[in-house]
């Protein structure tokens, strides 16, 4: 995926992922944790604000209920008469300014025999206190205050309701009493108080979380008693709202609070206020059934740790940025020369040398690269321009060395046959250069028209000096021969000559020989050459031997022999050079003399050119595409004995 | 104990009678100059103003009297001002009346006549928690069950006796209280109004058994428009634009359900009575399927089905309420024919 961006992106991505990475897993741990702290101070502190709600609620209620619990004791106990009733009940009204008002409602005809209705009622009205009976038009036996704690034979806290005028409101305690009835326990009736609910409501109206928490309270059915929203009082219960906000959580929380549980909610509760979420605690009111419940709004909860939370990320996405930066300057100061080298290595690819090589100061990898790459430049500029001046020197010697051979092959003689009007003897010489200028050269000239000197030799070594030390010795055997002249004599004086002023001591084998047309007497001297091969008419071949001599040239004053052979017509004579018989192939193995005189015995019968191509081509099937490192030169004479006349 | 809003206070009563009184007298009269061809008439639904009469509500807001040619004069109803006696007494011209009251009425020689049956199935039920081991009609058993009274208690006796169940009958007030802490066993309930109440108070519907006695061959048709024959003889295009505007008030509020919820709240808030909408959402839910009942066509609204009036008859003279049947030609009158012309 990211093959093909730059190190510093790769850098940047990885660096700054990971840190994301690290700094996410360290936030998400903090807030966390820090969200579970404050909501655990929370509980704490919010548990203490609805211990000491519910208290004060719960001593409001049981001071009330004990009240109409005392008549009730009473009217079981004593014996009364209906002005003692009255006083009872007008007394309960005015001695208790929390209760409203307060009546004795009896079952049909347990006061008076001839009364299905008898409820005297006291009530506060305006500064003072009112009467009426509660009376058939009323019909108090279907009323919850009655009937409810009647069937069930307990007092009971009625539902809310609005009291006179509709605003106040407000609930009943109701209290059934009972008389002992022919052994039976009947019911005679119901002591009830009406008492506001107002402060009920400014106690839990006084419950504030935070900015928008409240409190609320609901009846045994879920009916809100306090809220807020003035709107939902009476008009609506837990279970309403849940169906009109479609939540079924705050139903099952609802129905919870109604059992007279303490918890919170399972899920968060929509404010009715502000709509925000809050957590919802809730804890009974164990005297009549009903529910505290408190709102906890979430993000003011959090208010505290979200603002902490807020520097958190900016200060994480801030440092992310920073970093960021550093790993791009960081990841460009090792990028951009790495780049540059990457540049100018390819420049120098290319061939230039002249690619300033950018200066890294410091001490890193980058800089031992940089300046390996800049030695490296040097080494390449130093080396190639020594082989630029070794190519131009080797170029112009070779230059040199190529007219040296053409000099030097141009001084020996090429016009085959040499002397077409003579029919007594024929001579044919070869020569195959060898990439050097060697040292190999032969001769022949006529010194009289009996008299035909013949040579061969091998300078020692390789180049201009062995070619000018040939040509020097080729020069002098030339100026020297005479009709008459001993080979050895002659050989002797060459050697003199060549031995003065040599002082790099070289040297030259050379086979020197002067044949007598006329006899075909041949004197000869050999002076550390090759022996030549006799062939003779017969077709036998013999090496012409006899004493190896001293070389040529490298001593002053030696003494050569000179020897004696006839030839007779048909007669012929080899002569070679080492490059012959040393010839060598691919495998190491030399052409040898063995060889070369199998060779020759195949193809002595032809004429001299073929005896030297035959041979030639020997060499040539012997080492096939071996190159050969010396000159291979050979010549083959033949006498045909003295012809009629001048020949 | 003083509920106060619903003990109707009689000063309280006088004065908003003489407020709506005098609203009433100056409309007309705004309205007698505009649009003199309107007929005055009024009308008293059998209880105080909820989704149960949304219907006729719709009619009166959205205009739909007006355009049928009636100035429709809305009272308020409650449990003091029974419909029936308005009617009898000429105070209402047209009025909302339960089947089994009105055959009554006539049974009596009170000469009212039914010109449509608005709702067509009994919603009166009997509702028991699970939990006190209440499942099928006999388990009910010696057990306390809280009934209203009057006409309310004609389905329940007649079911009690028809699975021979004898129960301690405990008079039922109009709230649900003594059934939600137990005072009682099973009470009534209306499917529109009381089971949702019930709800409301945080009892789930898979915890209560439910007996429709319109599920036990008891289906009394309910609410029903009703007119004196007087009425009727002297002007019965009037009658039966009233009737067929109802019917299109109906229609119109089941189509526009959150509207017509706002409209019923708006007379409940007026009325002082409390308001809750998803009590009147309910409401009108469920009265949409009583009066069109599943298998029912809009189309067939508003009529009374032979079979219905005889069976609320038979069971009416059986349980005594009244010495004969009275003839449904005499009872019953369709204005199908007006909606003709």
């Amino acid at each position: 995926m990211f093959k093909n961006k730059g190190i510093a992106f790769k850098l940047v991505l990885f660096f700054t992922l990971s840190s994301a990475a690290i700094f996410a897993a360290i936030f998400s741990y903090n807030y966390l944790v820090s969200r579970r702290m404050i909501q655990k101070g929370i509980e704490e502190n919010s548990a203490n604000l609805i211990t000491t709600t519910t208290s004060r609620i719960e001593v409001l209620l049981t001071s009330t209920q004990k009240v109409p619990q005392n008549t009730a004791y009473l009217l079981e106990n004593t014996n009364y008469d209906e002005a003692e009733l009255f006083k009872v009940i007008y007394a309960i009204v005015e001695k208790n300014p929390e209760i409203y008002g307060a009546a004795v409602a009896f079952e049909p005809y347990a006061f008076d025999r001839t009364k299905k209705y008898f409820a005297p009622y006291f009530y506060r009205n305006g500064e003072g206190i009112s009467f009426k009976y509660l009376d058939r038009f009323y019909d108090y036996f279907h009323w919850d205050w009655y009937q409810i704690p009647r069937e069930l034979e307990q007092p009971q806290w009625t539902e809310p309701y609005f009291g006179e005028g509709g605003g106040i409101l407000m609930s009943s305690y109701a209290v059934p009493f009972y008389r002992v009835v022919d052994g039976t326990r009947r019911l005679t009736g119901v002591v009830v108080v009406d008492i506001s609910l107002e402060e009920l409501r400014k106690i839990v109206s006084s419950i504030r979380i935070l900015k928008s928490g409240y409190g609320f309270l609901i009846s045994k059915n879920g009916t809100f008693v306090t809220h807020p929203i003035k709107e939902l009082i009476m008009n609506e219960t837990i279970f309403s709202v849940a169906e009109e906000r479609k939540d079924p959580m705050l139903r099952d929380t609802g129905r919870r609070m109604i059992r007279g549980e303490t918890g919170y909610s399972a899920g968060s509760v929509k404010s009715a206020v502000t709509g925000k979420n809050c957590i919802m605690t809730y804890v009974p009111i164990k005297s009549n059934g009903w529910s505290l419940g408190v709102l906890f709004p979430h993000d003011e909860l959090m208010a505290d740790i979200t603002n902490l939370n807020h520097v958190v990320l900016a200060l994480g996405i801030g440092g992310l940025m920073l970093l960021a930066l550093a790993v791009v300057f960081i990841a460009r100061s090792i990028t951009r020369p790495l780049t540059e080298m990457a540049d100018i290595a390819g420049r120098i690819g290319t061939g230039d040398l002249e690619a300033h090589v950018p200066e890294v100061r410091t001490r890193d990898e980058v800089g031992k690269l940089a300046s390996a790459l800049d030695c490296m430049k040097t080494s390449l500029k130093d080396y190639i321009r020594e082989i630029t001046d070794t190519t131009a020197a080797r170029q112009r010697m070779e230059s040199e060395l190529k007219i040296a051979r053409n000099i030097q092959m141009g001084i020996l003689p090429k016009e085959f046959p040499p002397f077409p009007d003579r029919t007594d003897f024929d001579i044919h010489a070869l020569t195959v250069p060898a990439r050097e200028v060697g040292g190999d050269f032969y001769d022949f000239f006529l010194i009289d028209r009996e008299h035909l000197c013949i040579v061969i030799g091998d300078a020692s070594g390789k180049g201009i000096p062995a070619a000018l030390f040939m040509a020097f010795t080729k020069t002098l055997i030339k100026a020297r021969a005479s009709a008459d002249i001993e080979t050895g004599v002659l050989m002797g004086e060459v050697n003199d000559e060549l031995s003065k002023g040599n002082p790099a001591d070289m040297f030259i084998t050379v086979f020197c020989a002067i044949l007598n047309t006329a006899t075909g007497e041949l004197r000869y001297t050999n002076g550390g050459h090759n022996p030549p091969v006799i062939i003779r008419h017969a077709g036998n071949l013999s090496y012409l031997d006899g004493p190896g001599e001293l070389v040529v040239g490298i001593m002053d004053g030696t003494q050569y022999t000179t020897r004696t052979l006839t030839l007779n017509p048909g007669d012929g004579l080899f002569l070679y050079t080492d490059g012959v018989t040393e010839a060598m192939n691919a495998a190491g193995e030399i052409f040898s003399t063995d060889r070369l005189k199998d060779v020759l015995a195949t193809c002595a019968g032809g004429d001299v050119s073929g005896i030297t191509a035959c041979v030639g081509g020997a060499i040539n099937d012997f080492c096939k595409d071996a190159p050969q490192y010396d000159d291979i030169t050979m010549m083959a004479v033949r006498y045909d004995g003295p012809g009629d006349g001048n020949g | 104990m003083m509920d106060r809003s619903r003990q109707y206070d009689e000063v309280g009563k006088v004065w908003t009678g003489v407020l709506v009184c005098l609203i009433a007298i100056l409309m007309t009269a705004a309205a007698g100059h505009s649009q003199p061809a309107l007929k005055k008439i009024t009308f008293i639904p059998q209880w105080s103003p909820q989704a149960q009469f949304a219907g006729y509500y719709a009619a009166h807001e959205k205009g739909i009297y007006a355009r049928h040619g009636l100035d429709v004069k809305m009272l308020r109803g409650g449990a003091h001002k029974p419909s029936s006696e308005l009617l009898e007494k000429g105070e209402a011209d047209i009025a909302s009346i339960w089947l089994s009251t009105a055959l009554q009425k006539r049974s009596s020689g009170v000469r009212l006549v039914n010109v449509a049956q608005v709702v067509q199935r009994s919603s009166l039920m009997l509702i028991a928690k699970k939990a006190r081991g209440i499942r099928r009609p006999e388990d009910l058993e010696g057990k306390k069950v809280g009934l209203w009274g009057d006409d309310f208690r004609i389905q329940p006796t007649a079911f009690f006796k028809k699975y021979s169940v004898a129960v301690k009958v405990v008079p039922q007030s109009y709230s649900v209280n003594l059934f939600l802490r137990d005072g009682v066993d099973a009470a009534s309930a209306m499917w529109y109004n009381e089971y949702h109440t019930v709800l409301n108070a945080g009892i789930n519907a898979d915890e209560l058994t439910s007996f429709f006695y319109s599920d036990y061959g008891l289906n009394f048709p309910e609410d029903g428009i009703y007119v004196m024959e007087e009425t009727l003889r002297k002007d019965p295009g009037a009658v039966c634009a009233f009737v067929n505007a109802s019917l299109e008030g109906w229609r119109w509020a089941f189509d526009h359900p959150e509207e017509a919820i706002n409209m019923v709240l708006k007379y409940m808030v007026e009325a002082n009575v409390p308001a809750n909408r998803v009590h009147q959402r309910w409401m009108l839910e469920t009265i949409k399927n009583i009066i069109i009942p599943s298998g029912g066509s809009r189309a067939a609204m508003g009529i009374l089905k032979r079979e219905d009036y005889e069976r609320v008859g038979k069971e009416l003279k059986e349980g005594g309420l009244i010495g004969s049947v009275p003839d449904m030609g005499a009872f019953a009158f369709t204005c199908t024919g007006y909606v003709q012309k």
